[in-house]
């Protein structure tokens, strides 16, 4: 880690490759504005989801559900298909093997898309809750704490997943059709199409040891003012320290 | 473990040049300009790179056999041979980037800070523009070139992104890459592969300019244009092993007096290769490439009757003719 942190020119990877994510117009909208986009949207054309829910234990959709799920999709795009596919291009065209015949190792790259992505997490979480708060009188999240561990927790465990993807996958078409391929089905368990509370009981009890499905129900809890509860906690931390490990173990440069 | 990489003796000395804004390598070789006290290192010859008994294996298939070899400082080296021949894995394992299967390599440099490298298909992100990506490199590196005056050497604009570049222009910021640094050594792989003949002559201007810096040169090529214009001495390379080392003149004299015969036939030229007038004998194509000494001529037909060529010219060798003749099939 100090290692990477001294790295001669390390600043000036940082500011090429943010400014390289910039300049995809399509990644910045599907991770930034698209989750807030539809928040917001969602939020104001469906009239149900501003009435309170006594399925919601009295909250509004637009309260906690609605903006969780937004959050896990910023994180899940980002993890799933942004992070691996850059990497994977990456990989493919050579510019980590350029980098290995430089005083740079190229794992110095890896450090800084990791953490542009993480970055980027952040700006459309709270994105997403500062335009909720402003448009649809959406509150904060109440369990603060709660709701800031979760999200650290979930992303780790979803940027694992996708350093793992970006592993195993030989190029980059596959890895787009992958990352797409287990974006939707994770999406699905974590309630974006059918609230959990709506699922069956045994899909329910699925769900909540898949990545997603606890990490949308660790966020959507806090935003409500829940202590995130231990199960999700340890379902995340989990899957998180097993695709790192399967991440490092498979892990070509070239 | 068999292989010495990385620092060794250093053999020589930087220098600052101020206008080019960083520093440039004085070989040992012109010695005469060194201050007495300069210690000669007890390094046998000037060897900067020293290749012994490479050998190299990818599970069962054997990619390099038995290669060795020297590199003079300043020299532009040369390896040739066709495609699988196990040329790009020699360069890489001089590069760092493969570990010998037994054998050694030996770079009396810096691999990270001093060599410089250009790989085949290396390539960059669509959207980096050439002077991002050169000023990042040159960032890596701790006594960088100036990359400013790099870009106007090779003239590319810094404002053009990656995706935009013609393919003489990508091998042109590939060279450029590769100097950023300021390396000792530079190894080029089949840098003018793919490219127009003027983008090829353009390319083949900036290698031999490297050599006026006091650049080292590995270059890797299966063009013997390329070779015969540039370099001091080439090792050709086949199936893994080194033919014969020699510069390309010494190389064109090694295999024949310096004839050739183009013609195609119908008839067997196998009775030709008995002949002691002929040094080598081989098909391309539908021709048939004869080498051989000054009475080649006589001798052939001799033996194969004019009536039964046609097409027949006779010219001098060229270092395309003693590759042919070494390996017995054409390099390209």
């Amino acid at each position: 880690m100090t290692a990477i942190i001294r790295t001669p020119g390390l600043g000036r990877l940082a500011a090429v490759e943010s400014r390289l994510f910039l300049r995809e117009p399509l990644a910045v909208f599907f991770a930034i504005g698209l989750p807030a986009a539809l928040l917001l949207i969602l939020g104001s054309a469906i009239p149900g989801f501003r009435d309170a829910s006594p399925e919601l234990g009295g909250l509004r959709p637009v309260d906690a559900q609605l903006p969780g799920m937004m959050v896990l999709l910023s994180v899940a795009t980002l993890a799933l298909s942004t992070l691996p596919t850059a990497l994977v291009v990456y990989r493919e065209r050579g510019v980590l093997r350029r980098m290995s015949t430089t005083p740079v190792q190229p794992v110095v790259l890896l450090a800084v898309q990791l953490a542009i992505n993480a970055v980027v997490a952040v700006v459309a979480t709270t994105l997403t809750l500062v335009s909720g708060h402003l448009v649809l009188d959406m509150p904060f999240p109440r369990a603060l704490l709660g709701f800031t561990v979760v999200v650290v927790l979930g992303a780790v465990a979803m940027f694992a997943l996708g350093l793992f993807l970006a592993a195993v996958a030989p190029n980059s078409r596959i890895v787009q059709g992958v990352g797409a391929g287990t974006l939707f089905p994770l999406l699905f368990f974590a309630g974006m199409w059918l609230p959990r509370d709506l699922m069956p009981e045994a899909l329910r009890r699925v769900s909540d040891f898949t990545p997603t499905g606890a990490f949308g129900q660790g966020l959507v809890g806090t935003l409500g003012g829940h202590t995130p509860s231990a199960l999700h906690l340890a379902v995340m931390a989990g899957w998180a320290v097993v695709a790192v490990i399967a991440a490092t173990r498979t892990f070509r440069w070239q | 473990m068999l292989v010495s990489l990385g620092q060794a003796n250093v053999v020589g000395q930087w220098r600052e040049v101020p206008d080019r804004g960083g520093g440039r390598y004085t070989p040992s070789g012109t010695s005469a300009a060194f201050p007495a006290s300069f210690a000669i290192p007890t390094v046998v010859g000037m060897a900067i790179i020293t290749v012994d008994n490479l050998h190299k294996t990818y599970g069962t298939r054997v990619a390099v056999d038995d290669v060795s070899f020297s590199v003079d400082e300043g020299e532009i080296f040369g390896i040739v041979g066709r495609n699988g021949a196990g040329k790009t894995t020699t360069v890489e394992c001089v590069a760092g980037l493969r570990a010998p299967t037994s054998g050694t390599v030996h770079v009396d440099a810096d691999l990270k800070e001093q060599v410089g490298v250009q790989l085949q298909d290396c390539s960059m992100p669509d959207k980096i523009r050439v002077g991002e990506a050169l000023a990042l490199y040159a960032s890596f590196y701790s006594r960088p070139a100036d990359w400013r005056g790099l870009l106007s050497e090779v003239g590319l604009d810094p404002r053009t992104a990656f995706a935009k570049l013609s393919g003489g222009q990508r091998q042109r910021l590939s060279i450029a890459l590769a100097l950023v640094g300021n390396p000792r050594i530079a190894i080029l792989d089949e840098l003018t592969t793919g490219l127009d003949p003027q983008a090829r002559r353009d390319t083949w201007e900036l290698i031999a300019r490297m050599r006026d810096r006091g650049v080292t040169v590995l270059l890797v090529s299966h063009f013997m244009e390329e070779v015969e214009r540039l370099c001091d001495r080439v090792a050709v390379i086949s199936d893994g092993r080194v033919l014969a080392l020699d510069t390309p003149a010494g190389l064109v004299s090694q295999v024949s007096g310096g004839q050739r015969l183009v013609f195609r036939t119908s008839a067997s030229v196998e009775p030709l290769r008995s002949l002691p007038e002929v040094t080598g004998v081989a098909v391309d194509g539908d021709e048939v490439v004869v080498t051989g000494t000054a009475d080649v001529l006589t001798a052939v037909v001799n033996v194969l009757p004019a009536s039964q060529m046609s097409g027949l010219r006779m010219d001098r060798t060229t270092l395309d003719d003693a590759f042919l003749a070494l390996t017995g099939r054409p390099a390209a």
